[in-house]
């Protein structure tokens, strides 16, 4: 293993078991480094079959119920994976799935070197910032066209390399028979990441970000999706007032 | 050093809060009453009603017990909201009242701030992830660029709302919390089975709606009572936690503050605690005595606000019904 690290224990087990069956795990995997930690999973650099891979692995919660988290954590992993698969076969940049264990909450998937949205607006030109919001508003609409809601579309899930081609990450939200509400609230969670991360710039990237969501749906499309993020915001808010209007 | 009346009335409860800044104890008085409807939810007319009635007892005890006078105190100030427009029309009125007649600047106060404050100066956290909880409000905040900035909240109802609805749909309260403890976490003790129920967390959002609806349609059709209050809370709390934790690493905090009315439940901390250790972050926790509405936490946030030049002309201190926490400058808080 090249400047490894040591596997966690039950990791260690899940892929001697599931990927060889026999004790040769280092040929077909390796971790080599932690590269980060998500609200709910931990993210290993891996090498797959030699090829630069992520290892993203959703390990038991101990503040939720055990059957409650074994659920969830297996209902993640696989719908992760379905999204990404759906999203890449519409043309959608994500990583390459190569190896998925639901019952451990594993994926093995291609390493994109990037940097993330989030982490970039703040070092480039608006210009350029502008047209990645375009791109990712070009994804939002292809997506919400074959009825899949990414379910977590913030500026640090989006990821972008070198080239300057962008990159959807982590789908493990996502809804794969997204209803107009599911999309709409895709866009409220996107432009409520620009508010509360990038608020001086926010506008002008939402505008951007509508623009390639109209060049995928129309002005039509985008507008509806417009109306349903408005109906959105204002909603709930203030449970308490609506109570009071009613009665 | 400031001394600062403050006064409480955007739901259930009126009360009027004396504090001086720079002082320990800084706090001079705390006085309060409650409403409790005989039955069914809170009448935002009735309550108001209540409050209108009992308000001048309340000013009047809270001014003995401080042991000063209106002319020593420098400033009222009054929460304008969010909440019950009747019940904040009490307040307003009896504040713009003191104001106009003992010739005092008066400051608004957001509610919501006012219980991100307290607890701020009561648990000595200084740039957490904010989850306030109640019956009213269920939110996800950071201070960042002047404000407390929303990252995430529910899209329908509040988590006291569906525990206290749960509750009352189900013959479990009204009262919602027996002994500091909440009737659907006390069922929940009793709960063995997870049972089948929707749980909704979109992106950093959640959403309680389509979970109180599923948990009533299961106890319709004769589920275990205590399953039901068990898996109700797991995936309510959880929802909250989940959207805290995404909260936490999207704006790289190292503390987690927990206010408002739900904030008392022992469960939910434990699980808080749980959390923050996974994520090698701090936990504070407000205590309960602060975490429900009170009028101590309105004359603190009063103070900072009026030692930082925010006043508002009598004629313009209208009350605001849904006035959102994100839309408050904090010029006391430095960016």
């Amino acid at each position: 293993m090249e400047e490894g690290v040591a596997l966690p224990e039950p990791l260690d087990k899940v892929i001697r078991v599931k990927l060889s069956g026999v004790e040769l795990p280092l040929q077909l995997l390796s971790l080599v480094k932690i590269m980060g930690r998500g609200a709910e999973a931990l993210l290993y650099y891996a090498r797959f079959l030699g090829y630069p891979a992520v290892l993203k692995w959703r390990p038991p919660k101990t503040y939720r119920h055990p059957r409650f988290d074994s659920y969830v954590r297996r209902e993640r992993t696989l719908t992760e994976a379905r999204a990404i698969y759906r999203a890449r076969k519409l043309g959608i940049r994500a990583p390459a799935l190569f190896f998925v264990d639901p019952d451990n909450a594993i994926i093995v998937m291609e390493y994109v070197e990037g940097m993330l949205y989030r982490d970039l607006i703040p070092r480039t030109e608006i210009d350029e910032s502008c047209r990645i919001a375009r791109v990712i508003g070009t994804y939002a609409a292809m997506l919400h066209q074959e009825g899949i809601a990414h379910g977590d579309l913030t500026t640090s899930n989006v990821l972008v390399k070198g080239d300057g081609d962008v990159y959807l990450i982590d789908f493990g939200l996502a809804v794969t028979s997204a209803d107009d509400e599911d999309k709409g609230i895709d866009v409220h969670i996107f432009l409520r990441s620009l508010e509360s991360a990038h608020y001086h710039l926010y506008e002008k990237l939402f505008d951007c970000f509508i623009k390639g969501y109209a060049s995928i749906v129309g002005s039509s499309g985008a507008e509806r999706v417009i109306a349903k993020v408005r109906e959105i915001r204002l909603r709930g808010r203030y449970v308490e007032e609506r109570r009071a209007r009613k009665r | 050093m400031v001394i600062v009346l403050g006064i409480e009335s955007t739901a259930h409860t009126f009360g009027v809060g004396v504090v001086a800044s720079d002082r320990e104890p800084f706090i001079l008085a705390d006085e309060r009453i409650k409403y409790t409807p005989p039955t069914g939810g809170i009448h935002p007319r009735e309550a108001a009603r209540y409050m209108a009635e009992r308000a001048h007892e309340v000013v009047r005890r809270a001014l003995r017990s401080s042991g000063i006078t209106l002319s020593e105190v420098d400033a009222i100030a009054v929460a304008l909201g969010p909440g019950l427009g009747p019940c904040l029309r009490v307040g307003a009125t009896i504040a713009r009242a003191l104001a106009a007649y003992f010739s005092k600047p008066l400051v608004p106060v957001n509610h919501a701030v006012a219980h991100v404050e307290i607890g701020l100066k009561l648990t000595g956290a200084r740039d957490p992830v904010i989850v306030y909880l109640s019956g009213g409000n269920t939110l996800i905040a950071a201070f960042l660029g002047g404000r407390y900035r929303v990252f995430g909240e529910t899209l329908d109802i509040a988590l006291g709302n569906l525990l206290d609805v749960f509750a009352r749909e189900t013959g479990l309260g009204p009262p919602y919390v027996v002994k500091g403890v909440h009737v659907v976490d006390a069922c929940a003790e009793e709960g063995k089975e997870i049972l089948d129920l929707p749980y909704v967390v979109r992106g950093q959002d959640v959403a309680f709606s389509g979970l109180l609806t599923a948990a009533l349609k299961l106890v319709k059709r004769g589920a275990r009572l205590p399953d039901v209050c068990l898996s109700l809370r797991e995936m309510a709390y959880d929802a909250v936690i989940e959207v805290a934790t995404r909260c936490l690493l999207h704006t790289n905090r190292r503390e987690v503050m927990v206010v408002g009315g739900v904030a008392a439940s022992k469960y939910l901390r434990r699980k808080f605690e749980e959390m923050a250790k996974l994520y090698g972050a701090r936990l504070y926790v407000v205590p309960p005595e602060y975490a429900v509405d009170n009028g101590v936490m309105i004359a603190w946030t009063g103070a900072l606000a009026y030692s930082a030049g925010v006043t508002v002309p009598i004629e313009d201190a209208v009350i605001r019904q849904r006035w959102r926490i994100d839309e408050v400058d904090i010029p006391w808080r430095r960016a």
